[in-house]
């Protein structure tokens, strides 16, 4: 699979520190919505390989990266630059429109 | 060319496809980027007849997607962006492309309806939601309320208790519209108190929710109410935007004749999308089947 399991533990090395942007799937395996997601986020994660570090979080199993980025309905899609959360995208959506919210990011 | 082309994919659409492939109808459904429809939002599914324990209703899609495709439908994960049904074939425009349908079904349900009151469009997804069993779970000891007073309303509010310290139903009129049996468990629930003849007029907090303004519209008494979390579920409007020279009602439903046909010849109709009515799983299936059957005997008509 070409997208990664984020973690509390690895979130900084993983995402912050990481040198090509990355988009992180905030999810849980209780959330239906979420579910018509993953697919979606497994086939862009091929797509933009080497251009785009994509993962999944599983707020369940990890609280504290949820709460630090405020998220409070998932699916919730960010999308990180440098470190910081530069696009956020909540709820289930088309294909379409992450392709958009990922080439806004990448053209940044 | 597809014989008919089914636009949405929740009950009404899918029990349409199981019935037009099986009538070797070539069959295209334009599912959309959510696919699934309504019940992709709900947990337990309790009256949908043939599941004596229940079944979840993203389960229960996904079934019904399996057993379409089963027969032969094939599939479109994009949103339906317009039709040109002026003349025959039909041309139906989805992600980049155009597909053309001698017959269509239109099955495209209904969404949320949201409040339309300052700060909340803002918000949903920082405290504002329509997902009880999405989002419940980031209230854990937090105060919330559900506005609504039908079945929905009160199958959010039981699911919000797992979670939440205390759940309010803000309802803008003194009686519930929710089934009796709905009623009493949202009533049994020690965490469940009520707030009648009371509208939310504003969604407060920069960030994310931090309270509401309410107006009792008996009194006129308007008050605020701290809290982290406003769940919406005031009914659904018909997904119906989109298509231009189909007749609608003036609510935005579409105007059916004979059960199953709109004002265009070979655009049939099926579920919530006409439906103001019943609205349940098993009514959007039945007129899927409906659909499927005249789209059959007309397309014969045709030849």
């Amino acid at each position: 699979m070409a997208d990664k399991t984020f973690t509390d533990q690895n979130f900084e090395e993983e995402v912050i520190k990481s040198n090509v942007p990355a988009l992180v799937d905030f999810w849980a395996p209780w959330c239906a919505p979420c579910r018509i997601v993953s697919p979606i986020i497994e086939e862009l994660a091929k797509e933009y390989e080497g251009k785009l570090k994509v993962g999944k979080v599983n707020v369940d199993e990890n609280p504290n990266t949820a709460s630090q980025f405020g998220i409070m309905s998932i699916p919730s899609i960010l999308i990180f630059k440098n470190g910081q959360p530069v696009k956020t995208i909540i709820g289930a959506q088309s294909r379409e429109n992450f392709k958009k919210g990922i080439e806004e990011v990448l053209s940044l | 060319m597809y014989d008919v082309i089914i636009i949405g994919s929740g009950p009404a659409g899918l029990t349409a496809a199981v019935y037009t492939t099986r009538a070797n109808l070539k069959t295209l459904v334009i599912a959309g980027g959510k696919w699934g429809g309504q019940l992709m939002l709900t947990t337990v599914v309790d009256n949908y007849p043939g599941f004596p324990q229940g079944i979840q209703g993203p389960d229960l899609m996904l079934a019904m997607r399996k057993q379409a495709e089963r027969f032969g439908t094939e599939f479109i994960d994009e949103d339906f962006s317009e039709g040109d049904f002026d003349s025959n074939p039909f041309k139906i425009k989805a992600g980049k492309k155009t597909y053309e349908g001698k017959a269509v079904i239109i099955a495209t349900g209904a969404d949320t309806k949201w409040l339309d009151v300052p700060g909340e469009k803002e918000k949903i997804g920082k405290g504002v939601s329509s997902c009880a069993p999405c989002d419940a779970f980031f209230f854990k000891n937090k105060n919330v309320i559900v506005v609504g007073g039908g079945d929905s309303a009160m199958e959010e509010a039981l699911v919000l208790t797992s979670f939440a310290d205390s759940v309010a139903v803000v309802h803008r009129s003194e009686t519930l519209r929710a089934s009796q049996i709905m009623q009493d468990k949202a009533k049994k629930n020690p965490k469940i108190k009520f707030l009648f003849n009371t509208e939310v007029t504003k969604i407060l907090g920069d960030e994310k929710v931090t309270g509401t303004e309410l107006k009792n519209n008996k009194t006129g008494e308007v008050s605020k109410m701290d809290l982290d979390g406003v769940f919406v579920a005031i009914g659904h409007i018909p997904n119906t935007i989109k298509f231009k020279g189909v007749e609608m009602d003036e609510k935005g439903y579409i105007k059916v004749k004979d059960h199953t046909r709109t004002n265009i010849d070979g655009v049939f109709v099926a579920g919530d999308v006409h439906d103001s009515h019943y609205r349940q799983a098993v009514t959007a299936a039945g007129f899927g089947c409906m659909a499927a059957l005249e789209v059959d005997h007309w397309l014969r008509g045709q030849e």
